[in-house]
Formats: C-alpha cells, structure tokens, sequence
C-alpha cells in the first residue's frame, strides 16, 4: 500500500506537471490569438491548423538561439535565477485540488498532490518566495534595465502580497480552515464564496494580477522605460524560463481565485445528476478546468484593455487603497460571522 | 458682443474639456474599466482588417505607382529616345542614361534617331512620384502596379534596360493610365513633339 | 528517513550560516541567510509544525530577507575588499559577539532537555492547537507584543515623515 500510495502520487504529479506546461505552452498562442482579435487581427495562423503548432515553434526556435551569458555576470546566480522563478511557479500546483477522489476497486484516490491542512499559507508562502528568482536573475545580469526591474518587482511583490494575504484571510475567517480541499467542499453546489467576499474577490483578482507581473502591473518588464526589465540579458531557454514561469503563475493563479472565491470543482445542481462518483469527479475536473480558463481569459483580457500604471499609482494604490480596503473587509467580515453566530 | 456660440463641433462628437474634480464614483475607476473591457470585448468577434497575403492578395489601383516600364510601340520597337526629361524632372535623381546614334539597320528596334544604350533607374533612390511619367514626351516610361521586390544586395536594385523594357510577348497594359484627361494635359504643354 | 534528513538539514543550516559569516560579498551573505532560513523552516516540518514552518518561510525568507536583499542591490555593496574598521570598533564588536556567544553557551548548559508532553500527538503543531496555546495561555504576552510591533510601526512612519 506504502508503495503503490508513493507510485500513484508520483504519477499524480507528473501528470499534473505536464497539464501545466501545456496549459502554460498554450496560454502563450491564447495570449497571442486573443491580442490578436482584440486589436482586429488574426494573430498566428502560419503553424498547424489555426496557429496550433506555434508554442512548438516558438519552443524549438528558444531551444535553438544563443545562449548567451554576460562577461561580467555572476554566473551561478545568473542561472539560478530563471531556475529558481520556474521551480516555484511550479511548486504551486502541489496543493491545488484538481478534482475530488476517484475510487478504483474500492481505494479512494485524492486528485490532490497534497491536502496539507495549512494549504493556503503554503500557495502564499510559495508566492513569496517566488521573487527571489527575479530579483536574483535580475541583479546577476549586472545590468541597470535588468536591476531596476528586480528591483521594482521585489517592491511591487511585497507590497501587493500585504494586501493578497489580508483578502484571503477574509476567507479563512469565514470558512474558518486553511485547507484548500476544505474551502472548496464548503462551497459545494453555487454556494460559493464570491457571493459574500465580492470586494475580497475584487483585491485578491488586483493582487494577483500585480503578483504575476501582468498589464497593468507589469512594470518590472516596462519595456518603454526597461528594456526588457529583470530579463534584458537573457537569451535562448532561460529567458524562455522566465516567459513561461509568467504564464504557468497565470494559470496557478487562475486556479487559485476559482477554487477560493468559485467553488473549485463544484458545480451547480451536481448533487442531482444522476451518475457515479468517478464521473461527477471526471465532471468536476472539467469544470474546475473551465473556470481556470476563463479567468485566464480574464487575465489577458485586462492586459489587452488597460494601460500600465505609473509607478508610484501602482504603489499608492497597493499600500493606500488595497490594504484599507482589505482590512475593512476584514473586520466587516469580522462582524458579521459575530453577528451571526 | 456678437452672439456667436462658442466652438461647436461638426461631426458632433468632440467634448468639452473641463478640470471638474472626479467625483466618487469616478475615482473608483471601476465603472471606467469595465466600459473599457465591454469595448475590446466588442471587437473581439469583429470583422478582422488582416489580409492573409500569400493566398490573398490586396487589390491595386489601375495607376498605383510601382516599378517603372519602358514601352515599346506597336511594331516592337522602344519608343524611349534618351532626350533625359525623365531625368531632369526627377526629384530623387534616380534616372541616369547614355544616348546613342541609330544605326542603320536598326530602325526595327527603336522607334526615333537617337535610342537609349543605358537606361537606369535606381530604386532605392526613386520615390515613386510619377514625375518621369508627366514628363515623357514620347510616352516611353509609365510607373505600373508591381512592387519592386526586395533583394540582399544594394546593387542589384539599380534596374537596367533588361528589367525596365517590356517583353513583346509579355507586355504591359498601361491604357489605363493613358485616360484622356491625361492625354489632354500633355497636349496642353505644347507638347507638338508627341503626336 | 526522517534522521537522515534531519542530519541533512543541519549540516545545510550550519554550512550557510557559516557562510553568511566567512563570505565576503554582501550578496552571498544575504542568499546564504535565506538558504540557513528556508533549512529552519525544513526543521519545523519534521517536528510536524507546518504552520510555524510556513509563517517562518513567509516571514523570515519572503519578507525579511526580501528586503535585505533589496536594500544590499539597490546600495550595491557588492565591493570584493575588506572593509576596514577602526581598531576600537573591531575590539568592541569582538567583545559584544563574545559576550553574547557566552551567555548563549551558559543557557543552553543550563537548561534542561524538555520532553515532548505527549510525543504521540501528531495534531501538536497545527494551527488550532497552536491559536488554543497562543490565546489561553500566553494571551497577554501575545497582545503585548502586538503593541510592540504597533509602536515599531508608528516610529517607522514617523522617521519616514520627519524630512
């Protein structure tokens, strides 16, 4: 039991590797596609039937550029900086519950790498840790651009994860776990938590939408004022590295805000459908995938409408609009499980 | 005091700009983004403005101005006779040419005296504004609707007789550029010589 | 399993704190610090104080050093030389770090190896047996200490406003 329980986990989290990667190498032709028909164009369209081949293009012709490294760089930080961004932009999904259990000849398998009790602290902890590869890609580069932008990504991360970790404890003071399973199952049916933490909901999309560097945070890249911010220096896969790391925290995050605020894998009506646990479960999967989808195309529909902030708007709207306001939701929330109870 | 209102738009669409204070519900900004969202969402189902190019391809003016031809009359003969008006109206002094005697025996090839034995246009420097056309007076050079095609070397886009003269059994329709609006205002110069 | 990565934590902990020591960027020295937090935090999960690890790893590794970091970057203080004090501050620093390291020494002799209270309970390190300890027993110390952090927080504002 001891083994097959090791085996059935590792195959649970290379399959849930892959699904990211693919999904991250697909976000890349969806971002491209969407910008596309937002702005009246095609987009790609050259690769495979409707451009599906691009991410496979793109991917050979990163493996296959330079790889070129400055003279004056620090050279084993310089490769642990994209490591390191993508390391953690994968550590995520470890807690994330994909679907409920699937039960084969009588074993309960959890479609959760992980149901450690403190799940949520964990994403956040993950989180803030996933500054140190930017910072230290960024300051190994020996670059002003490439500085400057580490250096605006650590003070943008920092002062949005304050604001992040008060709107989530909204929900923790409600669902009163900190176990992602546990706040999903509470939300069972359309009972889901957006509907009493929409201004929760409202700060934690802001927050990570900041948290991932995406328009209209994405200052750290600004390439009007930055080059290429934190990755002006690097070429070929590790800048792939960092390309991909964004859009793999898009998707980690995507699934976070629907597990958190949107029920997760829960759907409407589920309890009356006539059918077997495995497939409610195989059912459920689906729509947790659907939700995390159309969050992500939330993303890339902001980052395509707005345009980026001026630096110290994003700093005064984290520190003096999105604390407040997240403290006032807080204690709102506060009063009202009191009240209730 | 005149009673003249102040500046009204045409079109009826410009606003009056005021520095009011936003109000509340501005300052939240919320209101504005979503309106900005529901815009980019309108477009994304859009007709798209792309134009797939290899398989498709953006249709030309009769007299869009693009790579130059030198014609020939009708008994094939190039009807270009070096007097170097071309040259002269040039703007872009892109046009450089060598006369030469005809000799006889050649009457089958050109069509005046005097021919040109080196006729060259460079098109980098040429901008493509149809002077040489309004100044030929022996209707010899036209600008016609081809693209001149990209090439790896600065040379090769000094195009010579072998490009410029048109093929007999490939020839270039220019009737379209020739309206009679056209042949009337080079009549009009006192262009005797053309008839 | 669980002794080998214990001995494998602590000599990761003690090689990176002895690196923060004997490293001679300002850069390294910071990076190590986080390496010999993150090993910390490792020494929390295996004594099944996943809270206490993840706050520690938030706190320490993703605020703290953060900032270190971002304070040793933005000055640049990656100069490869020593940095050469006045002989009286090398003395007096030399007698405050012994000092400290004696009275550290004399602690830990003469405290006694506390046993777990029940070395079976498995629940000792989550969050609602921790919050229980936290609010019942230590509830005035933990208030107090909240004051602290308030009046450190009020003192900060004021030196950023003084100019």
């Amino acid at each position: 039991m001891e083994y097959q329980f090791i085996l059935y986990k590792a195959t649970l989290s290379i399959a849930i590797l892959t699904v990211s990667l693919l999904i991250a190498m697909y976000s890349t032709l969806a971002e491209r596609k969407l910008a596309a028909f937002f702005q009246d164009r095609l987009g790609p369209d050259r690769a495979g039937p409707f451009g599906l081949l691009q991410p496979l293009a793109d991917g050979i012709k990163l493996f296959y550029k330079e790889e070129f490294m400055p003279a004056s760089a620090n050279k084993f930080l310089y490769i642990l900086g994209p490591s390191l961004t993508m390391l953690v932009a994968l550590l995520t999904s470890a807690v994330i519950p994909w679907g409920n259990s699937l039960i084969i000849n009588g074993h309960e398998f959890s479609l959760q790498v992980a149901d450690i009790n403190i799940g949520i602290l964990y994403v956040f902890a993950v989180v803030s840790v996933g500054v140190y590869g930017i910072m230290i890609g960024g300051w190994a580069s020996n670059n002003k651009y490439a500085l400057l932008g580490a250096i605006r990504a650590a003070s943008q991360m920092i002062s949005y994860e304050l604001a992040m970790g008060l709107s989530i404890i909204a929900v923790v003071m409600m669902s009163g776990t900190l176990s992602i399973q546990k706040i999903v199952d509470q939300q069972a049916g359309f009972n889901w938590n957006v509907w009493y933490q929409p201004l929760g909901f409202v700060i934690f999309l802001v927050c990570a939408l900041a948290e991932t560097n995406r328009a209209p945070f994405d200052l750290p890249e600004c390439e009007t004022e930055l080059v290429g911010g934190y990755h002006t220096e690097y070429s070929s896969m590790k800048l792939g590295f960092y390309l991909f790391a964004e859009y793999i925290n898009m998707f980690i995050s995507a699934a976070i805000i629907s597990c958190l605020y949107f029920g997760g894998y829960h759907f409407p009506f589920e309890s009356m459908l006539p059918v077997s646990h495995n497939i409610l479960t195989i059912i459920g999967v689906l729509i947790l995938f659907l939700k995390i989808t159309f969050f992500g195309f939330v993303f890339m529909w902001i980052r395509w409408t707005l345009p980026r902030f001026r630096y110290d708007q994003l700093m005064k709207l984290g520190w003096k609009k999105l604390i407040p306001l997240a403290i006032f939701n807080m204690v709102i929330t506060g009063f009202v499980i009191r009240l209730l109870h | 005091m005149s009673d003249l209102k102040p500046y009204t738009s045409v079109s009826g669409r410009s606003k009056i700009v005021s520095d009011k204070k936003i109000t509340w519900v501005e300052r939240l900004y919320l209101p504005a983004i979503l309106k900005g969202m529901t815009i980019t969402l309108s477009h994304l189902l859009k007709h798209k403005a792309t134009i797939r190019y290899p398989e498709t391809k953006r249709e030309f003016s009769e007299i869009y101005r693009g790579q130059h031809v030198l014609k020939r009359d009708d008994e094939g003969r190039e009807r270009c006779t070096a007097c170097g008006l071309c040259a002269v109206a040039c703007p872009a002094e892109a046009i450089t040419m060598v006369a030469e005697e005809r000799k006889p025996g050649e009457e089958n090839l050109y069509r005046e005296e005097k021919y040109a034995k080196i006729y060259e246009i460079n098109m980098l420097r040429c901008i493509f504004c149809g002077l040489c056309e309004e100044a030929c007076p022996k209707e010899a050079i036209f600008l016609t609707p081809r693209i001149v095609n990209a090439d790896y070397h600065r040379d090769r886009f000094i195009y010579g007789k072998d490009i410029l003269v048109e093929s007999m059994d490939n020839r270039v329709d220019v009737t379209k550029r020739q309206t009679p609006e056209v042949l009337a205002f080079k009549k009009e110069k006192n262009r005797k010589h053309n008839d | 399993m669980k002794v080998y990565l214990f001995y494998f934590l602590c000599i990761l902990a003690l090689y990176s704190a002895f690196m923060v020591v004997i490293s001679k960027k300002p850069i390294h020295t910071v990076l190590y610090l986080t390496l010999a937090m993150f090993c910390l935090g490792g020494h929390y999960v295996l004594l099944n104080a996943q809270f206490l690890a993840v706050v520690h790893i938030i706190v320490y590794a993703g605020a703290i050093m953060v900032l270190f970091l971002f304070t040793v970057m933005l000055l640049n203080l990656n100069k490869e030389g020593e940095f050469q004090k006045p002989a009286l501050v090398q003395v007096a620093a030399m007698a405050a770090g012994g000092i400290l390291m004696i009275t550290l020494v004399g602690v830990l002799k003469q405290t006694d190896v506390v046993m777990a209270k029940d070395p079976t309970m498995t629940q000792i390190g989550l969050v609602s047996s921790l919050a229980k300890v936290l609010y019942h027993e230590y509830l005035l110390p933990f208030e107090v200490s909240s004051v602290l952090f308030l009046s450190a927080m009020v003192g900060a504002v004021l030196l950023g406003k003084k100019d």
